[in-house]
């Protein structure tokens, strides 16, 4: 039994199998072979099992994200067949007498330096894809089990770190808890554990070459501890709180269908923020009001490249139409800062946070940001759609924002194409655009205040850096009073106003929020039937 | 011997995608299928080769085919060009 700290992010309980994800940063070794054709024959089956891994992620991929996204995997198959990549590998093994395992690494390295030193962005980046294939020869090699999150039991997930394209290819139903050395509460696995409903420890200082795959453990968000291999009486004793957890969720469940009402009557919308497709079931299941945050760039993330309008169109206009005409408030690609993806080639940036990213891309690139708008606003006649637009900080964006909007319709009406024009709000999320709220608010439908952003740039202090938690605090008054201000000018042009950041959830300022007349809270899908819990048994006035 | 050429509309040129493709439609023939631009060659049944090539949108590709049914091989692979590429 052995028993670390960290930092909780979701206060719960789980017994349960680990399972550790390791940084595929193998050592190969170079070993002489007296046979050639033997190790010949050894590397095509390995080459075999390889491309029916891949064909088995195709068929995954094909069902879950379509066929766009899938096709990287079909791409990865062949390029195991081709002709040039077995040669080198072969030649290695005949004429030095070396090992497959070596031969391949030897191979995938000249390859991908070959795409590496190529004067285009999109071929750089195929250097990932033949450093991908190349280490999955060598894992079926050496007899290493690749995580097959199909066939794997609910397990709690033992990392270093995890990025947000890890987690996003994650299969939810199998994760019972993630514990990681490094991270910080706000980082998106804490974003992703919250909306789960599953403890999560971050900053663990465990050694990860002591924790194997198929040990037992124990993560208790509560106290923030992990305790690997379990004695008898703490497996009982965690059996046990888990059951009583189960118990207090039941009893959040009759708040489901009530309105969420304070005791003297003002009304409130609670809605969710959700990171998928598939996390709409967690919406209704936890019976919120509708969708106030949808991060659209679940489509971008862990792809190799852009996904079509098509893709969009059908991911949006499916989510409209589960919600069944309750609100869907989709943010426009917020890609950048934590959030890199290699087909964008953004490039290497100093200040990330405050670098090149969300509406600025958009803006700059409008052909990725009008492929998504054709899609937004053909989906809107499927149901009851806003556009959200993140990263504001001027009129002028808004006004260029609104032009690219209405050149959209226009192309769109000249190809007789069935769409609608939403309402549109803006995410205040930058101290500028609280200074100028109150001449924002004249133009656009409502805001949406996303509070992670806000009190990062307000305070000056970066969400990822674990060592500055302990100066960050959320309660603080400079945004306490920028939400009210926010409030305000909204109203005054007879706006409505929500918050979708972290703070939204945050139970010890609902009654707060509730009194400076935020209309509208979105949080986490687990956190509606709490928060609706505190609204209705507290008074306004 | 057959031979054509092409300008690319594809917007990121010939990637890892269509470069599949084209490699699965080449290997349905016979015919020797060889990709030229800026003096560089590649077969077409090559992957990794032909993505090499960096061939960029706006940019021309010289294809030649040779062998016994490039008759076939070149009208269809002009059809394959001009539909995804």
């Amino acid at each position: 039994m052995k028993s670390f700290f960290g930092k909780s992010v979701y206060k719960g309980i789980v017994l349960g199998p680990v399972v550790v994800l390791k940084q595929n940063d193998f050592q190969v070794k170079r070993k002489k072979i007296e046979d050639a054709d033997a190790e010949i024959a050894r590397l095509e089956q390995a080459g075999n099992q390889a491309k029916e891994q891949l064909q088995r992620l195709y068929d995954k991929a094909l069902k879950e994200v379509g066929e766009a996204s899938a096709a990287i995997f079909e791409v990865h198959q062949m390029m195991l067949e081709d002709e040039d990549y077995l040669d080198a590998i072969h030649n290695l093994i005949q004429t030095e007498g070396v090992n497959a395992e070596y031969a391949v690494a030897v191979t995938g390295d000249n390859f991908s330096e070959m795409f590496a030193s190529m004067d285009d962005e999109y071929m750089k980046a195929r250097a990932a894809d033949v450093k991908d294939i190349s280490n999955r020869l060598i894992r079926v090699l050496s007899g290493e089990e690749e995580v097959d999150f199909r066939s794997m039991t609910p397990s709690v997930i033992v990392a270093d770190d995890l990025s947000p394209s890890e987690t996003v290819q994650m299969d939810k139903e199998k994760i019972l808890a993630f514990v990681t050395v490094h991270g910080s509460t706000n980082s998106h696995t804490a974003i992703l554990a919250r909306m789960m409903n599953i403890p999560a420890l971050i900053g663990v200082p465990m050694d990860l070459d002591e924790i194997q795959t198929g040990m037992r453990a124990v993560v208790d968000g509560f106290d923030g501890k992990v305790t690997f291999e379990p004695d008898e009486e703490l497996c009982n004793q965690t059996l046990h709180r888990m059951e009583k957890e189960k118990e207090k969720l039941q009893l959040l469940q009759t708040l489901k269908g009530k309105e969420n009402i304070t005791a003297d009557g003002r009304k409130i919308n609670i809605y969710a923020n959700i990171g998928s497709v598939g996390d709409v079931g967690y919406v209704l299941e936890n019976d919120a009001g509708g969708i106030g945050l949808f991060r659209s760039e679940f489509l971008y993330l862990g792809k190799s490249d852009f996904p079509t309008e098509e893709e969009q169109f059908l991911a949006y206009k499916q989510v409209l139409q589960t919600m069944a005409g309750k609100k869907v408030i989709i943010r426009t690609l917020d890609i950048g800062a934590d959030k890199q993806v290699d087909y964008f080639n953004l490039g290497q940036e100093d200040n990330p946070a405050m670098g090149y990213r969300a509406i600025r891309i958009c803006l700059k690139q409008p052909e990725i940001f009008k492929t998504q708008l054709r899609a937004l606003l053909r989906a809107a006649v499927f149901g009851n759609l806003s556009i959200m637009y993140p990263m504001i900080i001027s009129t002028e964006e808004v006004t260029r924002i609104y032009e690219i909007v209405d050149e959209v319709k226009k192309e769109l009406e000249a190809e007789q194409i069935p769409y609608k024009v939403p309402e549109q709000g803006i995410m205040i999320e930058t101290p500028a655009a609280v200074m100028i709220s109150d001449e924002l608010a004249e133009m656009v439908d409502f805001f949406s205040i996303g509070t992670n952003d806000l009190t990062q740039y307000t305070l000056a202090i970066d969400r990822q850096n674990a060592k500055l938690d302990d100066f960050y605090n959320p309660h603080h008054k400079a945004i306490l009073k920028m939400i009210q201000m926010v409030t305000d000018n909204a109203h005054k042009h007879g706006k409505w106003v929500g918050i979708c950041g972290e703070l939204g959830a945050d139970l010890e300022l609902t009654e707060q929020f509730v009194r400076m007349g935020i209309d509208e809270l979105s949080v986490s899908p687990s956190m509606v039937l709490r928060l609706r819990k505190v609204i209705r048994e507290m008074k306004c006035d | 011997m057959k031979e054509f050429s092409y300008v690319i509309t594809d917007e990121i040129g010939i990637h890892a995608r269509p470069a599949g493709m084209l490699v699965k439609e080449a290997k349905k023939y016979e015919s020797k299928i060889v990709l030229t631009k800026d003096g560089k060659s590649a077969e077409a049944t090559k992957l990794m080769a032909i993505m090499s090539l960096g061939v960029k949108c706006g940019e021309t590709v010289q294809v030649t085919i040779e062998g016994a049914d490039e008759e076939a091989a070149c009208e269809e692979m002009t059809a394959f060009f001009k539909e995804n590429l």
